[in-house]
């Protein structure tokens, strides 16, 4: 009996994760994702290899999404999903991606769901969180207008068929146990990371792995630390983005970017923070209604994105997935409710005086963040917060070397004499959350997937030396092989339990020839007369090969009273 | 597995209670209150215009109305209960009578199933030894919570004006007392025989209630927790109020289901899961609402309620195994007639007072009539007033997971999950932590809507409300199911206003029990004694019934042994021995037992000790001494018999010593045979030889 995990993207590499994950002959997808600097065919995992004839209906049993995965973070994840089979059910991991407006070259990497749902044809039932499934339609409404209206690539899929797919989302709570079918039980975890986010435990007859998406070791501002039992495993599959990185207190680089506002603001400057809906928003946005509050600042803060707004509306109602604190302080003061923020009208870009603008999209990569970046950007009194990764080809990522002109197109150049501020600070966990989290549900086996492959290396070496806990991280198309756990049931008689439950302890004295060769390693430890519980069981087993397990005496009783039956 | 019916409860508000002993786990399911036994007591608007000639210093104080309202003298007996009858007095508070007779440190679980089911656990909280581990569903704990606090505010009232008590055991429990009460309110405080003054406690304080709920562990739907490693708890949903459950408890002896109130109408919450309660071992039925709501409806019919203008809707919801729309509307048409009634009495110029009773039915009343209000184009204020509304509207649209699919799909939408979130905003509704709010006073002439607690009439703003609106003939009061109208009013007789009874009873429902529980196929069913002229079982087909009663005690048989499960790698490792005779193949194994969510596992003991320790083996046979020494020979091995005797105390029949090529001793006892080495591998090679002469080689 063993677990086979396939690799189809994300191994060894950050992007285009797809695993396909056999357990005991049977097999699980677990994400599926898509490659953003690649515009043919290889940007999708081979789908073909879960099902060679396309049908999906039988090859898998469901579909997870673990979170709703926001781009402005360090790395950029792409859609990736990972199968995994146990015993004839195939689960799909899969991370919707949202990209907001991204620079062009990389538009094309959205909603796979969708795709894989209504253009490749699963019809099977799909689990999300409430947050994920809440936010997705969102996400994905707004990711398809981008690919049609900005670039005007032709339709991958349609308004309709969003809400088409989202009627196969199951929404599920965390810990809530999922039967999906007689022998498939799944259940989320808390994952931090972004609001909905969630780890999957799959379960199937005795063995069991648990498939982590991405997770975040350390409270946030809004999020909780990932939560998980304490399970029995045989597979546990990790991120491993910051698989090197131990990173120090969030608190400090908070601070640093509260003083840069402030000292803007205070000096009369226009303070713009270009960012994507979900996430970082709400985070900075908790931050700094705080701080305006502590400090009695008047200065306005201004929420462009309707997305945003709407995302608002759901954090909201969803409080029950956010940070304890914020939850505790609900319902006299909802975290949500920004106090400071005021409505957003187009006639605040030109009014003079102090504002902070949250605009969308991030990286300045068009829409009403580069319109207010051309604006702004030639005041020297102006600061450009910029939360996160920024893309290659975006102007956030040439803001970043401080240029003197940006040149948007040949007959466009700005003149940038504004402050840029970086902030760095992704919800992914650390090395010491992943060694942590490893360390916690002590299983069996660790596959790594999702990081760069030095890091990757060095974090298996880690895990395999410090626990003992065999550990693999497979390019893709490779395939990984681990022993899974069957049990093998027996009868236990009732007096067996009885003399189980009351201990049965026995002196024993220890010869002094092992003594000898004992005091060599540990000397203080084994005294020269122990207390052994006698722990002996008797397995039967009968004709119909049946096991069952009695006690000792029951065992002489079973054998004579055999005898005088003959 | 033994189970104790406590109490049958009564109606939604009073959920059953009872004791299930699983395998040593006593178990208790809910622990509620009757708070309809508080019909005997004084409101305290009456008392306060009945109590001057008792205390005279207070007179005084409230000189303008005093005057009027001097009572007669109290006579000894009355059969007939007037509002001068009434208890005027702190009032004690009902728990489960039958409860006090267990010690609560003796229990180990608590299981609460609905927010009803939590209102009497301060009072075992706080008990010495009290040390049971508590579960309830979050939303079940937290609305809890809020009724808790509600009522530990509104007594506040009562508590203030009465003053305290020189002695804990009051002035009107005394048995003169108790004798002047009339027979009828005497019954509902004290039981048929009056014994149930032992229930009777003082209201906890909010202390206790905070206490009470940090002790408390919640739980999702579905969500495993595992108490102990031995029994595996798991809520789902019952589709009757929000956060209400039906328990699954999961032993290595079995699987028992704890059906509680449950409906398959659920137009508000999560929907019935009775999928999940399919083949127990056991299954308890505790639905109780269908009886309760058909006794209400003969209770009725016998009564003769002299009410000015009773309007009386009463139905026991007739549900389907499936959800069924007509079902559904027919709840809705419910709504829409008191809407149209309380529509009605606005328009005439009078005020509609709703008690608060069951959140969902609220919300939804809620709702529908600020609806009506709007499409009658009127300006009516709504004014919520309770000391946890704001608390309780602010919860509630935050708890999309525990809603039905109608109400997530608002979620889905964007939209907040209830429409009071929007009329709040807009101001069309009012909420207000009190009566004294100068807002509510000022605008109070004209007509409004006032939805508030308590049902019971006895406690909370809507005293205040009655006792200002009783004798106006315009206004309406919608009374929601549980209480005896005609008690419930006494202390506002004579009464002009209108009263309208409704009847929201969610339950199975009587012609669906059979369909359900051939459904979920328990294996043995525990049923209610009350039930049995009503419902038949066909005996062979179905499971074996037992039917149970308050007060006494079932016994059901578990089945002989656990399960149990070993490693498939240690399983296949097994060293058998062969015994042809009995057919049977044994194995020994020193391991190690351990117990996981509420499953054994026996695992092979890792622990040094073992590799000292003795490995024996079991044979049928007893060696033979001369073939022994003689194999022993053919192993190489030179053992000489040095002690031989019978000793019937250490039962060791002779002892052989070999010196080469090691040194051993072979004790050979009457039933067993130990080979004392200094190493393994000597023992085992001995062991070999040994085998040999008892298999008979």
């Amino acid at each position: 009996m063993a677990i086979e995990t396939l690799v189809l993207g994300a191994g060894q590499e950050v992007g285009k994760s797809c695993v396909v994950v056999n357990i005991n002959g049977k097999r699980i997808m677990f994400d599926c994702g898509m490659h953003m600097g690649v515009s043919d065919h290889r940007r999708y995992p081979n789908f073909s290899l879960i099902s060679p004839t396309g049908d999906f209906d039988t090859a898998l049993s469901c579909i997870i999404i673990t979170h709703l995965y926001c781009i402005n973070t360090l790395f950029l994840r792409f859609h990736y999903f990972l199968i995994i089979k146990i015993s004839h059910s195939l689960i799909l991991y899969s991370y919707i991606f949202f990209f907001g407006i991204i620079c062009d070259s990389h538009l094309d990497h959205l909603g796979a769901l969708v795709y894989f749902t209504e253009v490749c044809g699963f019809h099977g039932p799909i689990y999300m969180t409430y947050p994920t499934k809440a936010l997705a339609p969102l996400m994905l409404e707004d990711y398809r207008k981008v690919l049609v209206e900005r670039r005007g690539e032709e339709e991958q899929f349609n308004s309709d068929h969003i809400a088409e797919c989202m009627k196969k989302v199951i929404a599920v709570d965390l810990r809530q146990t999922i039967q999906v079918d007689k022998d498939l039980q799944i259940r989320a975890y808390y994952a931090g990371h972004v609001l909905g986010a969630a780890m999957f435990h799959a379960k199937v007859g005795d063995s069991e792995m648990v498939y982590t998406g991405d997770y975040n070791m350390t409270p946030d501002r809004h999020l909780g630390a990932a939560q998980i039992d304490r399970l029995r495993l045989d597979l546990l599959i990790t991120e491993s983005t910051y698989g090197t990185t131990i990173r120090d207190s969030k608190y400090a680089r908070e601070r640093e970017f509260l003083d840069a506002v402030h000292k803007c603001v205070s000096a009369g400057g226009k303070v713009l923070i270009p960012t994507f809906g979900l996430g970082r928003a709400q985070e900075l946005c908790i931050l700094m209604d705080d701080y305006w509050e502590r400090m009695n600042l008047k200065v306005p803060i201004y929420f462009s994105a309707g997305l945003t707004k709407q995302a608002n509306v759901y954090y909201k109602m969803l409080i029950n997935w956010t940070s304890q604190k914020i939850k505790d302080s609900y319902p006299t003061n909802n975290a949500f409710d920004f106090k400071n923020v005021c409505k957003y009208e187009r006639s605040v870009l030109d009014t003079p005086g102090p504002c902070v603008l949250f605009a969308s999209p991030g990286m300045i990569s068009g829409g009403l963040s580069l319109e207010v970046f051309k604006r702004w950007a030639p005041f020297e009194n102006t600061l450009v917060a910029l939360p996160g990764y920024c893309l290659p080809g975006t102007v956030g990522h040439v803001l970043m070397s401080k240029p003197p002109k940006i040149e948007l197109d040949p007959n466009t150049k700005i003149d940038v004499r504004c402050q840029v501020h970086q902030l760095a600070f992704s919800p992914h966990t650390d090395s010491k959350g992943i060694m942590d989290l490893i360390k916690f549900l002590s299983p069996k086996h660790v596959i790594l997937v999702h990081g760069e492959k030095p890091k990757m290396v060095s974090l298996k070496e880690k895990i395999h030396s410090e626990m003992g806990i065999p550990c693999y991280h497979p390019a893709n198309n490779e395939t990984v092989s681990v022993p899974s756990t069957v049990y093998v049931k027996a009868q236990a008689s009732d007096a067996f339990m009885e003399r189980c439950l009351k201990p049965n302890f026995k002196l024993h004295k220890c010869s002094s020839q092992e003594l000898s060769i004992k005091t060599l390693t540990d000397k203080n430890i084994v005294p020269e007369l122990q207390v052994i519980n006698e722990k002996a069981v008797f397995i039967v087993e009968d004709k119909s090969k049946k096991l069952k397990v009695v006690h000792n005496d029951e065992v002489l009783v079973m054998l004579g009273e055999k005898k005088t039956e003959d | 597995m033994e189970f104790t019916c406590l109490s049958k409860g009564r109606g939604s508000h009073f959920p059953p209670c009872h004791i299930l002993n699983l395998g040593g786990i006593k178990i208790l399911l809910d622990c509620p209150l009757d708070l309809s036994a508080l019909t005997p007591f004084s409101p305290v608007t009456t008392a306060f215009y009945a109590l001057p000639s008792l205390e005279e210093d207070k007179v005084d104080a409230n000189n303008d109305v005093g005057s009027m309202a001097v009572p007669a003298k109290r006579q000894k007996i009355e059969n007939q209960p007037e509002n001068k009858t009434l208890i005027f007095a702190e009032p004690w508070y009902k728990t489960v009578m039958n409860l006090h007779l267990w010690n609560p440190s003796f229990i180990d679980v608590v299981l609460i199933s609905s927010p009803m089911g939590i209102l009497g656990l301060p009072f075992l909280t706080q008990m010495k030894g009290f040390s049971a581990k508590i579960y309830a569903t979050e939303v079940s704990a937290r609305l809890g919570e809020l009724v808790m606090r509600d009522l530990v505010s509104m007594h506040k009232e009562l508590k203030q004006f009465y003053g305290p008590t020189e002695t804990d055991f009051p002035v009107w429990l005394r048995q003169e007392e108790v004798e002047k009460i009339p027979s009828v309110l005497r019954e509902i405080i004290l039981g048929k025989d009056g014994t149930e003054l032992g229930g009777l406690r003082p209201l906890y304080s909010e202390a206790d209630v905070n206490d009470c709920v940090l002790k408390i562990q919640k739980l999702k739907y579905a969500e495993e927790v595992c108490y102990n490693g031995i029994l595996v708890i798991k809520a789902f949903s019952s589709g009757v109020e929000m956060g209400s459950c039906n328990w699954i408890l999961d032993s290595p002896k079995g699987d028992v289901g704890y059906l509680s109130n449950s409906s398959f109408i659920s137009s508000q919450v999560a929907a019935f899961d009775y999928q999940s309660l399919q083949g127990t071992d056991a299954l308890i039925y505790s639905d109780f609402s269908t009886l309760n709501s058909t006794e209400d409806v003969e209770d009725e019919e016998n009564e003769s309620v002299q009410l000015a203008d009773k309007l009386l809707m009463s139905s026991h919801g007739l549900v389907g195994l499936y959800h069924n729309a007509k079902e559904d509307s027919e709840e809705m048409e419910k709504l829409a007639f008191i809407c149209s009634c309380a529509i009605e009495s606005i328009k005439g110029g009078g005020s509609v007072f709703i008690p608060i009773n069951q959140f969902g039915i609220f919300l939804q009343l809620l709702e529908e009539v600020s609806k009506a209000i709007d499409a009658s184009a009127m300006k009516v204020p709504i004014y919520i007033i309770s000391s946890v509304a704001e608390d309780l509207l602010a919860y509630l649209n935050i708890v999309p997971e525990w809603l039905s699919r109608q109400r997530q799909e608002r979620l889905f939408d964007g939209e907040p999950l209830f429409d009071h979130v929007k009329l709040l905003e807009d101001k069309k509704i009012h909420v207000l932590p009190n009566i004294h709010s100068e807002k509510f006073w000022m605008h109070s002439r004209e007509p409004c809507i006032v939805f508030c607690s308590h049902w019971s009439l006895r406690l909370g703003p809507v005293v205040h409300l009655l006792q200002r609106w009783h004798k106006d003939p315009k206004s309406l009061l919608i009374l929601e199911g549980g209480v005896n109208p005609q008690l419930a009013l006494l202390p506002f007789k004579p009464m002009a206003m209108k009263v309208l009874r409704c009847h929201f009873q969610p339950g199975i429902g009587l012609h669906r029990v059979r369909p359900l529980l051939e459904t979920l196929q328990p294996k043995t069913l525990l049923f209610p004694e009350e039930f049995r002229s009503h419902i038949s079982f066909p005996s062979e087909k179905f499971c074996s019934v037992l039917y149970y009663a308050e007060g006494e005690t079932s016994k059901v048989s578990c089945k002989d042994g656990s399960e149990l499960k070993i490693p498939a790698t240690l399983a296949s490792n097994f060293y058998w021995n062969a015994f042809k005779e009995q057919e049977i193949n044994l194995a020994r194994l020193n391991g190690e037992l351990i117990i996981e969510n509420a499953r054994y596992h026996l695992l092979l003991d890792n622990t040094e000790k073992n590799s000292n320790g003795r490995t024996n083996s079991v044979s049928f046979r007893k060696p033979e001494l001369e073939k022994l020494l003689a194999t022993f020979s053919n192993f190489g091995i030179n053992a000489s018999v040095e002690h031989q005797k019978m000793n019937s105390e250490s039962q060791i029949q002779c002892v052989i010593h070999t010196a080469d090529p090691y040194k051993a001793v072979i004790e050979i006892g009457t039933s067993s045979v130990v080979i004392t080495t200094a190493g393994e591998n000597v023992a085992s090679h001995l062991y070999k030889a040994l085998d040999s002469v008892l298999k008979g080689n």
